[in-house]
C-alpha cells in the first residue's frame, strides 16, 4: 500500500520511535534489567551507569520500570483504542447506511454522552467502579467510541449519498456489501489517521487518570502513574518525574506524525492506486 | 467612461505573445511546472466585445483575468505584456494594478451567487469599487446603481441593492453583478461564463440584459464562454482557443458560417446528428400512469400526475428545466422515492413501489447511468471491477468467463482492454462516461435511464457519447429514458418527447409532433430560447416570446 | 421571527440536555455496581452497621425517587452533604469555584488574543515559516500531557529559577498581586494546553473564508489586503471565530482538573479528584454537574452565535 521512498522525515522519525516503544512494550521482561517492583538502591539516585536513569521514590530502577510502564500503558491504550474503533465505526457505519429509527436513537444519545467531557464522565464512572484493568479499559474504550461514532457516521453518509452507492443499491446490492465493499474501502484514509489519533488520546487518557490516582494502581506501573509516584521530587530539584511524562509526549507526538503522514498521503489521492 | 477622450488610438487592450504557468502537484512525485497558455496575442479596440471560445482546459478564463493582471489559485504570469490603455499592466506594480482593477476593468464571474458577500448588501457591494476609486460620490454611484438595475430589467429596481444576495435569484444575481461591473464606468468588462450556470430561459433574459447593456454604456467587454452559439449573440469577433493555444480568430459571422480550421468546425456543427424518428409500438416497454410523488410524507408534490410510455429499442426524452421534476421522475420509475399514486408498468410486469421490493429481474433490465460520471464509479474499483460486478450479480459469471465479456464490453465502448486495470481517476470524463455506460449494458438490460449524461461534458465529447448511444440502441435493441435540459440533445436522439413544467407533462408525443407548431406558451418559451448559431437570433427570439422565464 | 425561533429552540435543547446529562450522572453512580454504604465503611463493616448506613442515606428508596430529591435539592441550591466529612457540599464548593473560575479567566484572557493573532498571522505568511512553526508547535502541543508541560514549568521557572512558588496556595486574605503570582504558573500551563488547538481551528475558519469566491472580487474590484480583510473576509469570520474560542474555553474548563491538581490549586478539579478517590458520591455527582453544566452552556453559546451571524437567518427571504 506504502511506497518506501515517500515516507517523509518526520514519518521515518515518528515509525522509528513507534517502533522502539512498542518494542520495549512486547520485549519488556528480556530487555528490562532488574525487576519491576525490585527495590535495587537508595532513593531517587541520579543517573549513574548502573542505573542508567536513576531510581525512584523507592528506590527502584527508573529504566526498568520506565519498560515495564510501556507494557501497560501500550497494552491498556492499544485494547481501549480497539474496543473505541471496532464499536464506533460499527455503529456509525450502520447508521448511516440504515439510517432511520436507528440512526437517529443512536446520534442524540451520541450527542448526550458528548455532551459530558470525557475525563469528567470518566471520573464520576471511576469513583464508583473499582479500578482494575478491565474497568479501565472499559470506561476509555466506550467513551472514545463516541468520537469515532461521529467521525466514521459523517465520512460514512458523505460517501452514501454518492452516485455509484446508489448504483449499488439499485443493482439489489445487500447492506453488506454496500458497507465493506463501496463504503469501507473510500472511508478507510480518514480513519486510519483517527486511529493514530485516538490512539494518542488513549494514552494521554490513561496517564491523566493514573496521575490522578484513578487509573493503574500499584505496585503495576504505568507512565502515569509514575510521574504520580515521583512527582514529589521535583520540588527538590530531582527531575525523575520528568521521564515517564517525557516518554509519553514522545510516543504520543510519534503517532501524531505517522496518522499525520498517512493522512497527507491517502488524502492527496482521489482514490485508485495506494 | 471614466477616460471620455481616448488617450490611444481605439485600440484598448492589447495583449502580446501571454505566457501563463502553473505549478501542479501529482501525488507521489516532484512538483512540475505545466504551461496552461502559449504565446497568445490578441487586441480589443474600444467598446467592441471578444468572444473567447474553447472546451475546459482550453485557458480561456486564464487569459481574461490576465487582463486584470490575475492569476488565480497559484497561477503565474510568465512573459508577455499586456497593454491597457497604452500601458504595459503587467509591470504596473502592486499599488498601480489596484488601480486599475475596479476602475478600468470589472469582472462578472461564473457563479454570482458566490461571488456575492453573504454579510452585505447588494448595494454596498455595487457601488463599493466606485467608492474605493473615488470615481462617484457614494449618491451618485447608488443614482447610478439603480439607473443600471432598471437597465438590466431588474424587478424594483429603487430597493433591490437593500437585499442581501441569498434574497435574490440566480438568474437576477447575475445582472446585479453585471450592474456592479458596470457602476464603475470602466473601459472594459471580462465577462466569464455569466449565463453557463443557469436555466435555458433564464439565460436568454440574462444575455440580452447583459447585450443591452453594452450597447448602451459603450463598454468593451472580453466574453468567455464554452457555448459557441452564445458568443455569436453577442460578440464582433471571436477566438477560438484550444488547450492554450489560438486556433483561430476572426469576425463572428465568419467564425460561425466559414470557420477556417478543422477544430472550429467541428464546434460549429457538433449538434449534427441525423436521427431517424421511430414509430411508437403497440406495447410499451415502460408505462408510467398517473404518478404522483412527493417529498416529506406527501408535502412537497414534485411529479404530479404524470403518465408516459416507452416503446421498446426507441428513446423518450423528458426535457425541463431545474425544478420541474424530470430527474424526480427517473427516482420514481427507479423506485428511490415511491410513487404515492399510479402504477408503473415494465415489460408487461407492474413495478414494486419501492426498491426494496423488486424482482431482481426488474433491477438488471431497468439500468441506469448518471450525469456526473466520476463519482458514479467507486474510485477505489478498477474499471474491469466495477463492469465485472453486474456479470457476477445478475449472470454469475467468474474468472476467464467474465474477464472476456469485459473485454467485449470494453470493445462495445471504443475503449481497448488496456482500460481494465486502471481506476476511474486515471480516465478522461469521456471515457468515465463511456464506462458507466459499459456497466449498464453489463446487465443487459431493456431499458436505460440516462440523467443528464452529456451535461459535465465538453460539447464535442458529448457529442462523441451521444453517438455510441445510438449506435449501442441500433445493435442491443435497448429503450432510453433520456432526461436533459438540452433541447439540442434531444433533438438528435429523441423518438418522442414529454416537456415538463413545474412538475407536470405539458407536452408529449412523438418528436415530429412536440416540435411543431402550435405550441403551448411554455414549449414556446423553452423551444425559443435555445440559442442558434445564428447572428441576430436573440433579438428575434426575445421579441417572438408570449411568457416570462421563470428566473423572473 | 426565525431567528429568535432558533435561539429559543437552542437554548430549550441545552436545558433538555442538562436535565438528561443529570439522569445520566446519576444512573452512571447509582445504578452501576458498587455499594456507596460498603465503600464508606469498608470491607469490615457489620451488617447491622451498612444497613443503618444505608436507611440515613436513603439508600433504601427506589432510583426514581432518589433522583428526583436529588434533583429537586439541586434546583433549590442545596447540593447535599459530603459523606467523608459530613459537610454541605454547597458551602465547600463556593470558593473553590471562585477559586477555579479565577484561574481559567486570566488563562483566557491571555490564550484567546494570543491563538487570534498567532492564527491570523500563519493565515497572513501561510507555507511560511510562521506557519510551518506554528502548525509544527500545534502538533506538539495536542501530544503533550498537561502534567509533563506543568512539571516542566515547576522544575525550570519554581525550583531551578525560584521565580514563582511550586505549589498555587491561595487563600481568603491574599493581596491581589500575590494570587496573581500563585496562579502565574497553572495559568501558562493551561494557555499551552489550549492554545495550539485554538489557533489551528483560528487559521482553518479564517483560511476557509479567505478562499471564498467573494474575496476574489474584493480582490479585482482593487480593495487593498487590509481593506478585503477588514469589510470582506472578517464579517464572515466572526461567526467561526467565536465558535472555536467557546469550544476552547469548554476545553479549558476540563484541563483545569489536572492542573488544579499538579499545582495544588484549591479548586474545583483538586476538590473533584480528592472525592472520587473517597469514593464520595454526592460531591463528586454535584461537581460533574457542574462542570458539565459549564461545558453544555460554553457549547450553547457558540451555537447561538453561529446563529446570530449567519446573514440567511438574520435576513430571512
Amino acid at each position: 500500500m506504502f511506497d518506501i521512498k515517500t515516507i517523509t522525515v518526520s514519518a521515518w522519525i515518528g515509525l522509528f520511535f513507534t517502533a522502539l516503544f512498542l518494542f520495549c512494550a512486547i520485549f519488556a521482561p528480556w530487555i528490562a534489567p532488574y525487576g519491576k517492583a525490585e527495590i535495587v538502591g537508595g532513593v531517587w539516585e541520579p543517573m549513574s551507569e548502573q542505573f542508567l536513569l536513576g531510581t525512584d521514590n523507592l528506590g527502584r530502577d527508573l529504566l526498568s520500570r520506565m519498560i515495564y510502564g510501556a507494557r501497560t500503558t501500550v497494552l491498556i491504550a492499544a485494547a481501549a483504542t480497539a474496543l473505541s474503533f471496532s464499536l464506533g465505526a460499527i455503529l456509525g457505519f450502520t447508521a448511516a447506511v440504515v439510517g432511520g429509527w436507528f440512526d437517529t436513537l443512536m446520534s442524540r444519545f451520541i450527542d448526550l454522552l458528548m455532551s459530558i467531557p470525557t475525563l469528567i464522565f470518566g471520573l464520576v464512572v471511576l469513583s464508583v467502579l473499582p479500578s482494575t484493568i478491565i474497568t479501565l479499559i472499559l470506561v476509555m474504550g466506550l467513551l472514545d467510541s463516541t468520537r469515532v461514532y461521529r467521525l466514521s457516521r459523517a465520512v460514512a453518509a458523505d460517501i452514501n449519498v454518492m452516485d455509484f452507492v446508489e448504483a449499488a443499491k439499485l443493482r439489489g446490492e445487500g447492506n453488506a456489501w454496500i458497507i465493506f465493499r463501496e463504503i469501507l474501502p473510500n472511508a478507510l484514509s480518514p480513519l486510519v489517521s483517527e486511529l493514530g489519533l485516538r490512539f494518542i488520546y488513549a494514552v494521554l487518557f490513561l496517564s491523566a487518570l493514573s496521575f490522578l490516582g484513578l487509573g493503574v494502581q500499584p505496585p503495576e506501573a504505568d507512565w502515569g502513574g509514575m510521574v504520580k509516584e515521583n512527582k514529589e521530587g521535583i520540588v527538590f530539584g530531582i527531575p525523575a518525574a520528568l521521564i515517564p511524562a517525557g516518554a509519553i509526549a514522545a510516543l504520543a507526538i510519534s503517532v501524531n506524525l505517522v496518522a499525520d503522514w498517512v493522512l497527507n498521503r491517502t488524502s492527496s489521492l482521489k482514490g485508485g492506486r495506494g | 467612461m471614466a477616460n471620455p477622450a481616448p488617450k490611444h488610438d481605439g485600440r484598448l487592450l492589447e495583449i502580446r505573445n501571454l505566457r501563463i504557468e502553473a505549478t501542479s502537484y501529482p501525488p507521489g512525485e516532484p512538483p512540475k511546472n505545466i504551461t496552461i497558455v502559449h504565446d497568445v496575442s490578441l487586441t480589443l479596440e474600444r467598446g467592441k466585445v471578444l468572444g473567447l471560445i474553447g472546451e475546459s482546459g482550453a485557458g480561456k478564463s486564464t487569459i481574461g483575468l490576465s487582463s486584470m493582471a490575475y492569476g488565480r489559485g497559484g497561477v503565474r504570469i510568465t512573459g508577455g505584456e499586456v497593454l491597457l490603455n497604452g500601458r504595459d499592466i503587467l509591470k504596473a506594480g502592486k499599488r498601480g494594478i489596484r488601480r486599475i482593477r475596479g476602475r478600468e476593468v470589472c469582472y462578472v464571474a461564473q457563479s454570482a451567487a458566490a461571488a456575492f458577500n453573504p454579510a452585505h448588501k447588494l448595494m454596498d457591494q455595487v457601488v463599493e469599487a466606485a467608492l474605493q476609486h473615488g470615481t462617484a460620490s457614494r449618491a451618485e454611484a447608488e443614482k447610478r446603481a439603480k439607473a443600471l438595475f432598471r437597465k438590466l430589467s431588474l424587478p424594483d429596481p429603487d430597493n433591490i441593492g437593500n437585499r442581501y444576495p441569498h434574497q435574490v435569484s440566480g438568474g437576477q444575481l447575475q445582472r446585479v453583478m453585471t450592474a456592479m461591473a458596470l457602476c464603475s464606468e470602466p473601459d472594459l468588462i471580462v465577462f466569464d461564463e455569466p449565463t453557463t450556470a443557469l436555466d435555458v430561459t433564464t439565460q436568454i433574459d440574462v444575455l440580452a440584459a447583459i447585450k443591452d447593456a453594452i450597447r448602451d454604456t459603450g463598454v468593451a467587454a472580453l466574453y468567455i464562454t464554452h457555448d459557441l452559439a452564445v458568443v455569436a449573440q453577442i460578440a464582433d469577433e471571436i477566438i477560438v482557443l484550444r488547450n492554450g493555444k489560438l486556433v483561430e480568430w476572426g469576425d463572428t459571422q465568419q467564425i460561425i458560417k466559414e470557420p477556417r480550421q478543422e477544430y472550429t468546425n467541428q464546434l460549429v456543427s457538433v449538434h449534427r446528428i441525423d436521427h431517424q424518428e421511430k414509430p411508437a409500438t403497440s406495447s410499451p416497454i415502460l408505462s408510467v400512469k398517473n404518478v404522483t410523488a412527493a417529498y416529506g410524507h406527501g408535502a412537497i408534490r414534485v411529479l404530479k400526475d404524470v403518465s408516459v410510455d416507452i416503446h421498446p429499442g426507441q428513446t423518450l426524452a423528458v426535457v425541463g428545466e431545474s425544478g420541474s421534476g424530470k430527474s424526480t421522475l427517473a427516482r420514481a420509475i427507479t423506485g428511490l422515492l415511491p410513487p404515492m399514486e399510479g402504477t408503473i408498468t415494465f415489460a408487461g410486469r407492474t413495478l414494486a413501489n419501492r426498491l426494496a421490493d423488486r424482482q431482481r429481474e426488474d433491477l438488471r433490465e431497468l439500468q441506469m447511468i448518471y450525469q456526473m460520471a466520476d463519482v458514479a464509479m467507486n474510485p477505489r474499483q478498477t474499471v474491469a471491477e466495477i463492469i465485472g460486478r453486474p456479470l457476477e450479480f445478475y449472470f454469475g459469471m467468474r474468472g476467464r468467463q467474465r474477464d472476456a465479456r469485459v473485454a467485449e464490453l470494453l470493445d462495445k465502448i471504443e475503449m481497448g482492454k488496456g482500460f481494465a486495470d486502471r481506476y476511474p481517476a486515471e480516465l478522461s470524463g469521456g471515457q468515465k462516461q463511456r464506462v458507466c455506460i459499459a456497466r449498464a449494458l453489463a446487465a443487459k438490460p431493456r431499458l436505460i435511464i440516462c440523467d443528464e449524461v452529456t451535461s459535465a461534458l465538453d460539447p464535442l465529447v458529448a457529442h462523441g457519447i451521444l453517438r455510441l448511444l445510438l449506435d449501442l440502441q441500433a445493435e442491443e435493441d435497448v429503450a432510453y429514458l433520456f432526461i436533459t435540459h438540452d433541447l439540442a440533445t434531444v433533438k438528435a436522439i429523441a423518438d418522442s418527447i414529454a416537456v415538463m413544467y413545474r412538475g407536470e407533462v405539458v407536452r408529449y408525443g412523438p418528436k415530429s409532433q412536440v416540435l411543431t407548431p402550435p405550441f403551448d406558451d411554455y414549449t414556446d418559451l423553452l423551444l425559443s430560447s435555445v440559442p442558434e448559431m445564428e447572428v441576430g437570433w436573440l433579438e428575434r427570439a426575445i421579441s417572438g416570446r408570449r411568457m416570462a422565464s421563470a428566473g423572473n | 421571527m426565525q431567528i429568535l425561533k432558533l435561539i429559543a429552540q437552542r437554548i430549550a435543547l441545552g436545558i433538555l440536555l442538562l436535565f438528561a446529562v443529570s439522569v445520566l450522572i446519576f444512573a452512571g453512580t447509582e445504578i452501576l455496581p458498587g455499594d456507596v454504604a460498603a465503600s464508606i465503611l469498608g470491607q469490615s463493616a457489620t451488617p447491622q452497621a451498612l444497613e443503618n448506613l444505608r436507611r440515613e442515606l436513603g439508600l433504601n428508596e427506589p432510583a426514581i425517587v432518589r433522583y428526583f430529591t436529588w434533583l429537586g435539592g439541586l434546583l433549590t441550591g442545596d447540593l447535599g452533604t459530603a459523606l467523608s466529612n459530613r459537610m454541605d457540599i454547597a458551602t465547600s464548593i463556593w470558593p473553590r469555584l471562585k477559586n477555579t473560575l479565577f484561574l481559567a479567566f486570566w488563562a483566557a484572557v491571555v490564550s484567546v488574543p494570543l491563538a487570534l493573532i498567532l492564527g491570523m498571522l500563519a493565515v497572513r505568511y501561510r507555507n511560511g515559516w510562521i506557519d510551518k512553526a506554528i502548525s509544527g508547535f500545534a502538533l506538539a502541543s495536542t501530544s503533550l500531557p498537561e502534567f509533563f508541560i506543568g512539571y516542566v514549568l515547576i522544575f525550570f521557572f519554581a525550583v531551578k529559577l525560584n521565580w514563582f512558588p511550586s505549589f498555587s496556595t491561595v487563600h481568603e486574605a491574599m493581596s491581589f498581586g500575590d494570587r496573581m503570582k500563585a496562579i502565574a504558573l497553572p495559568a501558562t500551563a493551561l494557555t499551552l494546553v489550549v492554545l495550539a488547538h485554538m489557533m489551528r481551528m483560528t487559521r482553518a475558519a479564517i483560511l476557509n473564508v479567505m478562499q471564498s469566491a467573494y474575496i476574489e472580487t474584493a480582490e479585482l474590484k482593487g480593495l487593498s489586503q487590509f481593506d478585503i480583510i477588514r469589510r470582506h473576509a472578517f464579517p464572515n469570520a466572526i461567526a467561526p471565530i467565536v465558535n472555536v474560542v467557546m469550544l476552547n474555553l469548554a476545553f479549558l474548563v476540563v484541563g483545569v482538573v489536572v492542573i488544579e491538581v499538579i499545582f495544588v490549586y484549591p479548586g474545583m478539579g483538586q476538590y473533584l479528584v480528592d472525592h472520587v478517590t473517597k469514593r464520595d458520591v454526592p460531591v463528586v455527582q454535584a461537581v460533574g454537574l457542574i462542570f458539565a453544566a459549564v461545558y453544555i452552556t460554553l457549547n450553547m453559546i457558540a451555537d447561538i452565535a453561529a446563529i446570530v451571524s449567519n446573514p440567511r437567518l438574520r435576513h430571512p427571504r
